[in-house]
């Protein structure tokens, strides 16, 4: 099939060779390094701006002595007027001023907080912590508790999930697994969605420019559809291998443009146990355990196998039309509507990854590329199982070949079809008859 | 030999039929007409001979074989009516990447571009695309394309639409050189004056069916109605005579059919015999514009939808 790849490298060379296809494989996993990066940045930078509090602690809740906390350097203010002291505190370094009256502890009220600037929600709940932390030893105090026992009695664990058969467990991580799993769902869906449009504009602009009949006195109109779509779906995968490659290396950069990164990694790795690690270093520790080879390896079969099913449909739906788009979008309702079941069972699918939906959703081949993706990063063999991945691979392959064999068909008929738009009455016979 | 044996070729469609039993051949080297109303089959027909569609009954035999869809293809160059080119990429490449498909090498379609496009002066096109091309500079190029690969079998569709005098008269002198080195051409059109300028052979389709087969001159000769122009030295007063009679006069120009029974030579010795100069005597021919539209005429030139129960 000589002159498949013929075309196949025409439909290639004139989409890579584009201005923007290069702008969108580079820029994209720039963008998107770019914002982990600011993530990141934020992350690390986050305490290094302190704010200064004045106390005028008139109930002596903090006993004169108070720790400084997250952003806040707190200072006890002894003998001064609340009045005139407002006067004069942005003078001495403070920003802002916590007054705190006369106190009943069992119903108290009146702590007001004195700043110019509004102060964020985060930062009045910090500082309404430390308050209600004072008040509760208080109260402690007052009814005999030991402040110091309690704590010791307090327990504050988390659960270690580890996921396996037998003897073999791994740590896995649910909220990482479902990350990676809409990710990935979401990605397959978008794909799809594009390089099956850039197959159906690519026969539409050669049945419009009247080069199909050109073409097809050379090829077969079979040929020439396949050379398309193989020759679209490289671009894709072109792309992807380009993206994965360029995150891989951007990503060995982050340690570079962020040294401190590293040492607070590290801090927070042997922070005592029994304290929950910073989320970034969970993120960090959760990714180490995903299989990544196998989801890359798994995404690209799916892109594959789901790209090539759908874009011979759109390859169908594009012959059939004639000039319009909008011919176009009405005909491809049909086949978008699968497209987007499917992403309605992902969502579910991404989140309760054995339920009977989400089992039907990746085995049916109209939905299996994007629910299966969904379902694979959290484990191959567990939570899906061989047996379904196999059963699921099997029906898409058939999927595809049907589809394609049914696309083929009405492709070649309507691609030599002038003057009309072409109904889904009409195209179910020109597949069916003869 | 025969570079082209069709034999009662069908095709039928759901609403029409489209091409109905016809049977034609075509010898190498010769420029064949393909004529008839809109509708009539043609494309239909060349798109069988080109291995587009396949023919519901009949058989076609090319270069002596019977014809084989997949690979004789490479022996045939078809310009159709409804054509174009990619509208983003480079005139040169394209030519390129159609000689490909037409089985030529890489390198062999490079060159063999290269030296078409210096023969036709279009050296400079090459970077150039085909938005940059006027329709007629379109139409040449397309030209070229379709015959780049040196096809046996070449087919045009309406070559000359949109082309200027100069440009159709390349063209047209290209079309004498192909046929010389023994490559046969297929022409479909509706412009007979250009049909009975080029081609050697016609046939004329209507409504499906074959309804004329045969050289121009014998066509011709086929549908005289025995007319011919006389011019005198004088203008005749009264003409009674019984072997002609003056279809239209002008001064001293008559156009007299002769009746049946009688010859030329009896219209001539009639003058003669008057006593009258003649300055010339020539027969008149129909055009094979005149024979279409007496063949066409009468017949509904729309064709009708009606249900095929083949």
């Amino acid at each position: 099939m000589n002159k498949i790849g013929v075309i196949l490298r025409r439909e290639y060379m004139t989409r890579v060779a584009k201005r923007s296809f290069l702008i969108m494989t580079i820029m994209v996993p720039i963008l998107i390094f770019g914002f982990y990066a600011a993530i990141v940045a934020v992350a690390i930078s986050g305490s290094s701006e302190k704010q200064n509090v004045a106390v005028l602690d008139n109930a002596s809740l903090f006993n004169g002595k108070i720790d400084s906390t997250g952003n806040f350097n707190f200072t006890i203010i002894k003998d001064q007027i609340l009045d005139t002291f407002l006067q004069k505190y942005q003078q001495k370094g403070y920003g802002s001023v916590l007054y705190i009256p006369p106190l009943d502890l069992n119903n108290p009220g009146g702590i007001t907080l004195y700043s110019e600037l509004q102060i964020g929600p985060v930062a009045q709940s910090n500082i309404e912590k430390v308050v209600n932390n004072a008040i509760e030893n208080k109260r402690m105090v007052a009814a005999n508790i030991d402040p110091e026992k309690l704590s010791k009695i307090k327990s504050d664990i988390s659960i270690i999930p580890k996921i396996g058969k037998g003897k073999e467990f791994k740590k896995g991580s649910s909220e990482i697994a479902a990350g990676v799993a809409y990710a990935a769902g979401i990605l397959i869906y978008i794909t799809m969605f594009i390089y099956g449009m850039m197959v159906m504009r690519g026969v539409m602009e050669e049945k419009i420019n009247r080069i199909a009949e050109v073409i097809v006195s050379s090829v077969k109109p079979f040929q020439l559809m396949m050379g398309k779509i193989i020759g679209i779906g490289a671009v894709g995968l072109t792309q992807f291998i380009i993206w994965i490659v360029l995150m891989f290396v951007l990503q060995l950069f982050l340690p570079v443009l962020f040294p401190s990164l590293g040492h607070s990694m590290a801090s927070q790795a042997t922070q005592t146990p029994g304290q929950s690690p910073g989320a970034l270093a969970a993120i960090t520790e959760g990714l180490k355990y995903m299989n990544f080879g196998l989801i890359i390896f798994f995404f690209i079969f799916y892109f594959i196998a789901g790209y090539l099913m759908y874009a011979s449909l759109f390859a169908a739906v594009g012959s059939a039309v004639s000039e319009d788009m909008q011919e176009a979008q009405q005909l491809t309702l049909p086949i978008t509507m699968p497209i987007v079941l499917a992403f309605v069972i992902m969502t579910k699918a991404a989140t309760d990854p054995s339920s009977g939906l989400a089992i039907f959703g990746s085995l049916f081949p109209l939905t299996s590329p994007i629910v299966m993706m969904a379902r694979i990063p959290y484990g191959i063999g567990t939570t899906v199982p061989w047996w379904q991945l196999g059963l699921s691979m099997l029906f898409l392959i058939f999927g595809f070949i049907c589809t394609t064999w049914l696309a083929g068909k009405i492709y070649r008929t309507g691609i030599l079809m002038y003057g009309k738009k072409a109904s889904w009455k009409e195209m179910w016979k020109w597949a069916f008859r003869s | 030999m025969n570079m082209l044996e069709v034999k009662g070729l069908k095709k039928y469609f759901a609403t029409q039929k489209a091409v109905d039993d016809i049977s034609f051949s075509l010898e190498k080297g010769s420029i064949f007409g393909l004529l008839g109303p809109n509708g009539a089959g043609k494309t239909t027909l060349i798109r069988m001979i080109t291995g587009i569609f396949y023919p519901d009954e009949g058989e076609i035999i090319f270069d002596g074989k019977p014809f084989d869809p997949v690979n004789d293809v490479t022996g045939i160059g078809y310009m159709p009516e409804e054509r174009g080119l990619y509208k983003k990429m480079k005139i040169g490449d394209q030519a390129v990447y159609l000689a490909q498909l037409k089985g030529l090498s890489q390198s062999e379609a490079v060159k063999k571009a290269k030296e078409w496009f210096i023969k036709f002066g279009m050296q400079s096109w090459w970077n150039k695309k085909i938005e940059d091309l006027s329709k007629g500079m379109g139409q040449k190029l397309q030209f070229v394309i379709t015959v780049l690969h040196e096809p046996k079998l070449i087919i045009l569709d309406e070559p000359f639409s949109g082309l200027d005098p100069v440009n159709s008269n390349l063209i047209k002198d290209e079309i004498y050189n192909l046929s010389k080195k023994g490559s046969s051409i297929i022409f479909s059109t509706h412009r007979m004056e250009q049909v009975e300028e080029i081609c050697d052979h016609i046939i004329l389709l209507n409504k499906g069916k074959k309804i004329l087969d045969g050289t121009v001159g014998g066509v011709k000769q086929q549908f005289k109605e025995n007319l011919f122009s006389i011019s005198l030295e004088v203008a005749p007063a009264t003409i009674a005579e019984e072997s002609f009679e003056i279809i239209h006069q002008t001064d001293k120009r008559l156009i007299v059919k002769i009746k049946p029974g009688f010859a030329p030579n009896d219209v001539l010795s009639y003058f003669i015999g008057q006593k009258t100069g003649i300055l010339s005597f020539q027969e008149i021919l129909p055009s094979l514009s005149d024979i279409f539209i007496k063949l066409v005429e009468g017949t509904p030139l729309t064709r009708q939808f009606q249900p095929i129960t083949a």
